[in-house]
This record gives C-alpha cells, sequence and structure tokens, in this order.
C-alpha cells in the first residue's frame, strides 16, 4: 500500500499531489492537469528527471556549452550520465540543438546543446 | 549610428536579457527603429548561466533551458528587425535639450571595444537592466573574509560559462531559487552540500525547486535559522548556525557545518544606477521606479520592465511585462494621451502594486506581492471606501507574485476616480 506525498515538477505551480493505492492502480489527487497525474505514477514506478549540464569546449577561451538530456532519465542512470557529458570532448563551433551524445547508452536518450557556441 | 552620426532612434533598451528582448521584438515589430544595448558579449542576460530547464512554459509554449530561452528570444527581435548592440556598457543615460517636436530627446551615453564611446539619442527609452544579487555585505554575518564565499549566482557563472567547480562541500545561505538551482548543479558536479539555512520558517524559492533540487539529494533545509558566523581564515572551514526562537537566535541549539564554499541566496536588487542618475523617482519597497498604468516612469518617454523595475518570479513573467510595455511605448511614440490616471496604492498584508496607476479606459494588470503567508486569502480593490473588486486566492506567500487582471468594467462601474487600494485578507 502505497500513500506518499510528491511536489509536481512539470510547472512552477508546484502541486502538492498524494499518491495512495498499489502501484499498478494508484490513486492521485491534488492535481491540477493531466501532466501531474503523470509525473506522480512516473514518481512511484520510475522517476525521471530532464538533466543538465555544461561541456567543456576544445578552446579554454570560449565558453562551456550547456546541454540537456533531450527527455527525462530515468533517476538510476543520472550519474552515468553526467560522467558521459563531463568526459565527451567538445568541438567548437556547436549549434543549439545539435548531438552531443546520441542514443546513451542504448537508452535512446540524446544529449543536446543547448546554446550555439562559436 | 557606427560613423558617429546623430540618427534619432525611436526605442533605445538598456539591457539585452528576457525583458530587453522581448520588448524589443514587440517595438520593432511595429516598425520603431529599435537598438537593445547589452553589456555582455551576447545577448540573454543572465538567462545564459541559467542553464537548468523550466524556462519558457509560458512565453514559448514549450519547456525550454535559460540558453534556449536567450536564443529563441534574441532570434525574434532580430527577426523583427530590432538591433543588438553586445559588448556596449551604457555609461549614462539623460534628458538632453532641446527636444525634437513633442518628445525630449533621451541621451544614451555608451561605450564598446568595437565602436569606442558613442552617444545614441531616442525619442523613448525602455530600462530593462535587470538585478543583481544581495551580498554577504547586505546580512550582518560576522567572522573571517576568507576565500570561499560566493553569491549563487556568481557560482552559476563560474560553473556553467567558466567551467570551473568552486570546492567540495558547501553550505547555501538563503532558500531563494537561484540558491536552491544551484545545490543540484553543486551535487551533480560532485560537490557535496551540507545544508540550506534559511531565516524564514519557509522557503524562498518554488516548491518545484525544494523537490528537485534539495529533497533528490537528501540536502537539508534549515528552516527558520540564522547563520551566525562563517569560520575560516584564509578559507572558509564552517558555518555557525542557531535556530531562532521568537526572532532571536537560540545559541545553545547552535551547530556547525563544515564546508569549504558559502553561497548566498539571499534576494535580488533591480539595478537602478542609470536610472538614478537620470532622475529616475524609485519606489523604496521594490527598488525599481515609479510607474504609471503605461509602466512609463516619473520622466517622459522613459519605460520600465522586468526586474528593473520588481523582482520577478519568472522569467515569462518577464517578458510578458516587457511585451506590455513594448506595446505603451509604441502608443506613446503614436501620439496617445494618457487620460485620467487613477492612482494604486498597497494597502493591508501587501507589501507593493505595480503599476502605481491604472488607466480606466482599459483592462489593467497589477503584479503584487503579499506582507506574509496566507491560506484562502482574499484580495480586495477599494476605491473611495467602497469594495470594488474582490477575489479569493487559495495560497498566498511573499515569495509568490500576485498578478491581478482588473476588467475596464470594473472601473466603469465604479465611476470613481479615487485611488485603488489593494489589500489582502486571511480567512
Amino acid at each position: 500500500m502505497i500513500n506518499e506525498q510528491r511536489i509536481c515538477i512539470g510547472c512552477p505551480a508546484g502541486c502538492r499531489l498524494r499518491i495512495s493505492g498499489e502501484k499498478n492502480n494508484l490513486e492521485i489527487s491534488g492535481n491540477r492537469c493531466a501532466k501531474g497525474a503523470e509525473y506522480a505514477c512516473n514518481e512511484i514506478n520510475d522517476p525521471r528527471r530532464t538533466v543538465t549540464a555544461a561541456a567543456l569546449p576544445d578552446q579554454p577561451d570560449r565558453p562551456c556549452c550547456p546541454v540537456k538530456s533531450d527527455r527525462p532519465v530515468p533517476v538510476a542512470i543520472i550519474g552515468r550520465l553526467l560522467a558521459g557529458i563531463y568526459s565527451t570532448p567538445v568541438k567548437l563551433p556547436v549549434k543549439r540543438g545539435e548531438y552531443l551524445i546520441r542514443n546513451f547508452a542504448g537508452t535512446d536518450i540524446n544529449v543536446i546543446f543547448t546554446r550555439t557556441v562559436n | 549610428m557606427s560613423d558617429g552620426s546623430f540618427d534619432i532612434i525611436e526605442v533605445v533598451i538598456i539591457g539585452g536579457g528576457a525583458a530587453g528582448l522581448s520588448a524589443g521584438r514587440i517595438t520593432a515589430a511595429a516598425g520603431l527603429t529599435t537598438a537593445v544595448i547589452e553589456r555582455d558579449s551576447c545577448a540573454g542576460g543572465i538567462l545564459n548561466q541559467c542553464i537548468h530547464n523550466g524556462f519558457g512554459l509560458r512565453y514559448f509554449r514549450e519547456e525550454l533551458t535559460g540558453p534556449e530561452y536567450a536564443e529563441k528570444a534574441a532570434e525574434r527581435a532580430t527577426e523583427a528587425g530590432c538591433r543588438i548592440f553586445t559588448d556596449t556598457t551604457v555609461l549614462e543615460l539623460s534628458v538632453s535639450e532641446p527636444g525634437n517636436g513633442k518628445y525630449k530627446l533621451k541621451k544614451i551615453l555608451c561605450c564598446s571595444p568595437e565602436y569606442g564611446v558613442m552617444e545614441f539619442f531616442a525619442k523613448s527609452v525602455i530600462l530593462a537592466m535587470g538585478s543583481r544579487e544581495r551580498s554577504r555585505g547586505n546580512l550582518a554575518i560576522s567572522g573571517h573574509r576568507p576565500a570561499g564565499v560566493f553569491t549563487a549566482g556568481a557560482v552559476q557563472r563560474l560553473m556553467n560559462i567558466n567551467g570551473y567547480v568552486p570546492g567540495k562541500e558547501a553550505v547555501i545561505i538563503g532558500s531563494g531559487d537561484v540558491g536552491l538551482i544551484m545545490a543540484r548543479r553543486l551535487s551533480w558536479a560532485g560537490v557535496k552540500v551540507k545544508g540550506v539555512v534559511e531565516i524564514m520558517p519557509y522557503p524562498a524559492g518554488l516548491p518545484r525547486n525544494i523537490a528537485q533540487c534539495l529533497e533528490d539529494f537528501d540536502i537539508p533545509l534549515h528552516l527558520s535559522c540564522r547563520t551566525m558566523r562563517i569560520n575560516g581564515r584564509h578559507r572558509v572551514e564552517s558555518v555557525d548556525i542557531a535556530p531562532l526562537e521568537n526572532g532571536r537566535p537560540v545559541l545553545n541549539r547552535a551547530f556547525s557545518l563544515s564546508c569549504d564554499t558559502v553561497l548566498m541566496s539571499v534576494g535580488l536588487i533591480p539595478e537602478n544606477e542609470l536610472s538614478k542618475k537620470a532622475g529616475v523617482a524609485l519606489n523604496p519597497v521594490t527598488g525599481g521606479p515609479v510607474v504609471d498604468s503605461r509602466l512609463m516612469t516619473g520622466i517622459d518617454g522613459i519605460f520600465a520592465c522586468g526586474n528593473v523595475l520588481h523582482i520577478h518570479d519568472l522569467a515569462d513573467y518577464v517578458s510578458a511585462e516587457a511585451e506590455t510595455a513594448g506595446k505603451h511605448v509604441i502608443e506613446y511614440l503614436g501620439g496617445k494621451v494618457k487620460r485620467g490616471e487613477i492612482k494604486t496604492l498597497p494597502g493591508a498584508a501587501v507589501r507593493y502594486v505595480i503599476p502605481g496607476g491604472a488607466d480606466p479606459a482599459s483592462d489593467n494588470t497589477f503584479y503584487m506581492r503579499s506582507a506574509g503567508v496566507m491560506e484562502r486569502a482574499r484580495i480586495n480593490i477599494h476605491q473611495d471606501g467602497r469594495l470594488i473588486y474582490s477575489r479569493p486566492l487559495k495560497y498566498v506567500k511573499p515569495a509568490e507574485m500576485l498578478k491581478i487582471e482588473l476588467p475596464q468594467a470594473v472601473l466603469k462601474e465604479s465611476h470613481g476616480s479615487g485611488v485603488l487600494e489593494f489589500s489582502l485578507l486571511a480567512g
């Protein structure tokens, strides 16, 4: 029997979610939209987060290249993904939307640049 | 402009962050010559160092990171015909005599490595300089002055733009959103965050940031606690923290957290040095200019929007307000004259209301902050002692800006011209 509370991270409203019931049959209240219910289910069964980081470029006088995962990442593999980002060399220039990492460890998760750095 | 000629620009916007770019897009799209002046080497302001996601849900209708928001806003402004001068610092803003027809020209003195010292003359100016962080000097924390004490935003820049990690173990003073975001950023970079210390009984940042930046990493949040002392002579070694009871630190329950780095996330101050020097009157509560219903300051033709006007919770709100400012500039330059402005005033439990005036001939949007936490509150607007508008609010706290849309009909029906007083009522 699950009886948990979460704050939804889907948007700045930060709904206070109450989650009860069984893993495959959850009852969710406190959400103001469908995203909240989906988030609550994922929190119990498969918690995920969007990962953002800054990758170091090959030219030390240029700013870092910010990146994000193009979809939420299972919490258990965030550390591995970060290690992957930190150890992947970046060759300038990069454009917003281009890939730093494709299909990370067979998960379909891509890491993309979020800023154009020349 | 680059050859030193004195073209008169219709709109000069000081600051190329979320506010400046959003306002510039609107005025340029209306066909007004628009120049955005940005001191950094690229447009976007502080968004460029906010590499986390959560931006843009309202303004762009998609979830973006700060740099994406910045780049998109800059692209849209440029596409609309707005010219962005980067690496250009405004040194002085003044009203120049004589005027050009009905507009007194504003002189914007600036310098850049590319053009040297130059002057812009503008029919209108939008102040969009944003804000800066409160620092250790704004708090009374005793102790030595060791290395390792930063504002949260400074660490954000060091890590996300310059690629440095500031230390190994950190304590964060203040629970503002930048501090919370940095707690996660530090954790993901391998820095141990030992705790967040908040003097108030509730966190200053958004609930979702408490969840995803502290709870995800089991970082303790010490509410109602005061940082008494930062220890360490050369480098930070620890901070002393005491819980508060009735506003007084309880020293026999004080504790220490060892760390080599301290981040301060204790609020933002609108950056109004240029405004002050130009003679723009400021509101002592917000730290931003006093503005009328058009977001125009006390100086004719100088407008303000974004964090320079008052501190916003979200970049999206900044952009929305900046677009409103842009629309008012278009009307102003189109010759629209203001009629029958009604003043606004903060009443009980309200810290401030922006803008300081309402236009009885149109819908009005007000931004306000409460003076305290209230559950099931009610916002009331009185005019000449009569209640003209009332709305329930679920939950009110100072950290969350309130937005009130007042339909034109309300002011039309009230027939009054007296001051609008905004107050919050509990229960």
